[in-house]
């Protein structure tokens, strides 16, 4: 039947948050389906998954942003059933986001942002002193336990800080239950580390936290337990001390390899090489080679320059300093448009803030997209030419097996895989000497993304480039791994000696299973 | 539920899939179900209402407000929004006159003047907005205030017509070229008014480049996302400086022919230029529920408005309610694109 929430059937009385059952379908794709979880005070509960295993759906319906289809939660042993987030927090339920920018505004002191809820809420006076705001941002940093500049504009302070409020202020709202997402993504290690004490000192108080991350390191660090989901299940529970080849190994279904089962070196020259390449200021020179016939994949946390070395190999971006070659040539575009003419084709993350036009748009159906960078070539005359556009298409809806109804369907009509799917027939639509990949894997399911990474290595006279925030993600693609973050670029193989030897045991993922 | 016989339920599915799509119908065909039901109302109340020569004054009635409306939609395609089409129209006016009274200039010099001017705002616009970087709506009101203003200097505010006594006191004895007024008054076969074919060589033209052009995808794209046009590598700077210099451009074209039809150069002509264009525009993305600007929309939303106050006129309501109809006509169409007619998620 229905939404059974609101009839809540009680779920043995416990403290902290419990979901039960939870399922949520997004038209074509089964987001969660009969998740069980639970966080208890004073636990830290790492919850890992590839993209798209999840994650995000089951913090959306804790926070009230999502409606689940089936299952009931409660809290403290009572039925929980947000309508809005606003509900959620009544309730004690937080989420400190990854985009920190949002938890304040410029111009507004660190003071100022912390009342912000008080001063929405209509829980403040109407007329406000600057002592007084003072006075109570203070009595609410202390009870975080922590210290704030609270005179700062918030412009002028780092994401290390600014989670810091959010935290405070979900603590100021009496928050029980706090939900962290990839909170280190954007941190240096003396950051994370001052973080990883306050949330130890919050659990300490009797706080449940749920804790998302790729990152072992963090997870060793803080989780008591850790769960895992794929494909919509939690598929694995583990408890201290967790096995982390394991958990990788839950994630993605099978063993981990290091890098893609039959890695080939590439052949000949490099096709593009960057030497004390500094797409900005402040991040490390880069010294990268690209061969023909090679899938070259770059981790590393967000923030870490990934996006910007693609985009400086693209023209979109001028770089600080540094030389770039593209076959032995001094290789410096100003625009896009120059580097797409030299063969340097960028699929861009974020498919619909950096790919699509509006649905509604010319141009936003799937032959359309494709043709979008191609139009001066297919179209010399100026005049556009349906059936060279449905050709393209047609050409890639078989070649990528396209999910769709034609060449005409609409974008929004596709699934994540198959946009996905598009926005590279976009790019290969004309044979590139180089194909930039930023996160083509982001929001894509599993069987589009075997079919992504296929027809990216059966690319043999192109050298190509994959960025993937995920490991796994760029396991399954590339022959080779590096990571980037603020140390500069280096191979990723190091960091996972530990993997291999425990690939195998099984049983770590059945004993600690939950339920 | 447990009433529900195996038989009600594929009636019951139907009726459901049928509704939304009468009412998808409805909505693409709105302006022209309305449009329909208005000729058959006031042909019914006056038989004039019907004849070919009403047709044609109601064409030319909107000619003008149509080219203006033509440019603001090429403005939107590009994400833009074109405010100064007004007061370009109205100093437009000001210009052919004063080329013809003062300078003695002959129709084909007069109409080449005015069209330089009007390119020359059109990367005025542009230039405020792609290199200084001022937000489209600011910069073209401001330029919209700022012609306003400059019309009324070089005649120290006075209308201009054969003897106009300029500030240094010298007469102006040019005349109006007759092929200039031509423009405005002569007839194709005796039954075309020129204004009127002006009118759809420009709705063809605008409508094959937004339409059927790599331009126009271009201008769409830019408008749609910018961030995707630039990393396709259209070179998005180039498209809207060509956006607002076309807008400009045919702002002016909508000058020339108010000064051909007028034959004098009043200052305060076109003061409503702009709203009704840009209320032509915006019907315009409720026609064939396009919900985005479109050449065709604008043209059919500008000859809507002409329709409805043909008949109110014809039919006796009061000439000062035009404003407040148009008003509400923008306000129903606004309601059917943005809400009615929204997707569902």
């Amino acid at each position: 039947m229905t939404l059974g929430i609101t009839a809540a059937t009680r779920v043995a009385i416990s403290s902290g948050v419990a979901v039960k059952g939870v399922s949520k379908r997004f038209s074509s794709t089964q987001a969660l389906s009969a998740v069980d979880f639970e966080v208890a005070p004073g636990e830290v509960v790492g919850l890992m998954g590839a993209n798209g295993a999840g994650k995000s759906t089951l913090v959306n319906v804790l926070v009230g942003a999502v409606k689940p289809d089936e299952g009931v939660m409660t809290v403290d042993g009572r039925a929980y059933a947000p309508g809005s987030p606003r509900e959620a927090i009544a309730a004690g339920i937080v989420a400190i986001h990854q985009a920190t920018d949002r938890a304040g505004a410029p111009g507004l002191t660190v003071a100022e942002t912390l009342l912000l809820d008080r001063f929405a809420d209509g829980r403040s006076s109407f007329f406000v002193s600057p002592a007084s705001i003072r006075r109570r941002a203070a009595a609410i940093a202390e009870r975080a336990g922590f210290s704030l500049a609270l005179d700062r504009d918030f412009a002028d302070i780092g994401p290390a800080e600014r989670q810091l409020i959010a935290i405070a202020r979900a603590l100021s709202s009496d928050a029980r239950v706090l939900i962290f997402d990839e909170p280190t993504a954007s941190l240096s290690s003396t950051e994370a580390a001052r973080l990883f004490d306050v949330i130890e000192a919050l659990a300490a108080k009797g706080l449940a936290i749920v804790y998302i991350s790729h990152r072992t390191p963090d997870l060793k660090r803080l989780a008591s337990r850790v769960v895992v989901l794929r494909g919509g299940r939690v598929v694995a529970g583990f408890r201290r001390p967790v096995d982390f080849a394991a958990t990788l190994k839950a994630m993605i279904g099978r063993p981990v390899e290091s890098a893609h089962p039959d890695a080939r070196a590439g052949r000949g020259a490099p096709v593009l090489e960057t030497r004390g390449l500094r797409p900005r200021s402040g991040v490390p020179p880069i010294d990268l080679e690209l061969r023909a016939g090679e899938v070259t994949a770059i981790t590393g946390p967000l923030g870490g320059g990934k996006s910007s070395l693609l985009l400086t190999l693209f023209g979109a971006i001028l770089p600080v300093e540094g030389e770039m070659r593209l076959n032995g040539v001094s290789w410096r575009p100003r625009s896009p448009a120059e580097a797409i003419a030299g063969g340097v084709h960028l699929a861009a993350e974020d498919r619909r803030r950096t790919s699509f036009v509006p649905p509604d748009w010319p141009g936003g159906s799937l032959s359309a997209s494709i043709a979008l960078p191609h139009l001066r070539r297919w179209f010399p005359h100026g005049f556009l030419i349906p059936a060279v556009e449905r050709a393209a298409a047609l050409t890639a809806i078989r070649r990528l097996d396209i999910q769709t109804s034609g060449p005409d369907a609409r974008l929004h009509t596709l699934s994540g895989g198959n946009q996905q799917k598009v926005v590279l027939a976009r790019w290969l639509a004309e044979r590139p000497r180089v194909l930039l990949l930023d996160e083509p894997f982001q929001g894509v399911d599993v069987g589009a993304r075997a079919d992504i990474a296929a027809a990216v290595r059966a690319l043999d006279d192109v050298a190509t480039l994959v960025t993937a925030s995920d490991p796994q993600e760029a396991l399954e693609v590339a022959d080779r791994i590096f990571v980037l973050d603020a140390q500069g670029l280096r191979p990723f193989a190091s960091e996972n000696e530990t993997r291999g030897r425990a690939a195998l045991e099984t049983n770590g993922s059945t004993n600690g299973r939950l339920d | 539920m447990a009433a529900l016989t195996n038989a009600d339920r594929p009636r019951r599915a139907d009726a459901r899939a049928l509704a939304p799509a009468v009412s998808a119908i409805t909505r693409r065909y709105a302006v022209f179900l309305l449009l329909a039901v208005l000729v058959v109302v006031f042909s019914t109340a006056e038989p004039a209402f019907l004849g070919l020569n009403n047709f044609m004054s109601v064409l030319q009635a909107v000619s003008v407000v149509a080219i203006l409306a033509v440019g603001v939609t090429i403005s939107m395609a590009v994400g833009g929004f074109d405010l100064s089409v007004g007061a370009i129209a109205a100093s437009s006016v000001v210009a052919a006159s004063y080329a013809m009274v003062v300078w003695r200039f002959n129709a084909a010099e007069t109409v080449a003047v005015v069209l330089a001017f009007g390119l020359a705002v059109g990367l005025a616009n542009a230039f405020l907005i792609v290199v200084v970087g001022v937000p489209d709506l600011l910069a073209t009101l401001a330029m919209n205030f700022l012609l306003t203003g400059l019309q009324l200097i070089p005649t120290a505010g006075r209308s201009i017509a054969t003897g106009l006594i300029l500030p240094s006191g010298v007469s102006a004895n040019g005349v109006f070229d007759p092929n200039f007024l031509a423009i405005g008054r002569r007839r194709l076969f005796d039954v075309a008014p020129l204004p009127v074919l002006a009118m759809l060589v420009v709705a063809v033209i605008a409508f094959v480049l937004t339409e059927r052009t790599r331009i126009g995808r271009l201008f769409f794209a830019v408008g749609g996302n910018e961030i995707a046009a630039r990393l396709a590598g259209a070179p998005t700077a180039r498209l809207k400086v060509l956006a607002y210099a076309i807008s400009a451009t045919l702002a002016a074209f909508g000058g020339v022919i108010v000064a051909a039809r007028v034959g004098r150069g009043d200052v305060s002509s076109g003061a409503s230029l702009l709203l009704d264009a840009v209320a032509a525009s915006l019907i315009g993305f409720a026609v064939l529920a396009a919900r985005r600007p479109n050449v065709f929309g604008a043209v059919v939303g500008a000859i809507f408005v002409g329709v409805l106050l043909n008949g109110l006129t014809m039919l006796n309501v009061p000439y000062y309610t035009q404003d407040f109809v148009k008003g509400a006509v923008l306000v129903g169409a606004l309601g059917l694109t943005c809400g009615l007619g929204r997707r569902p998620a």
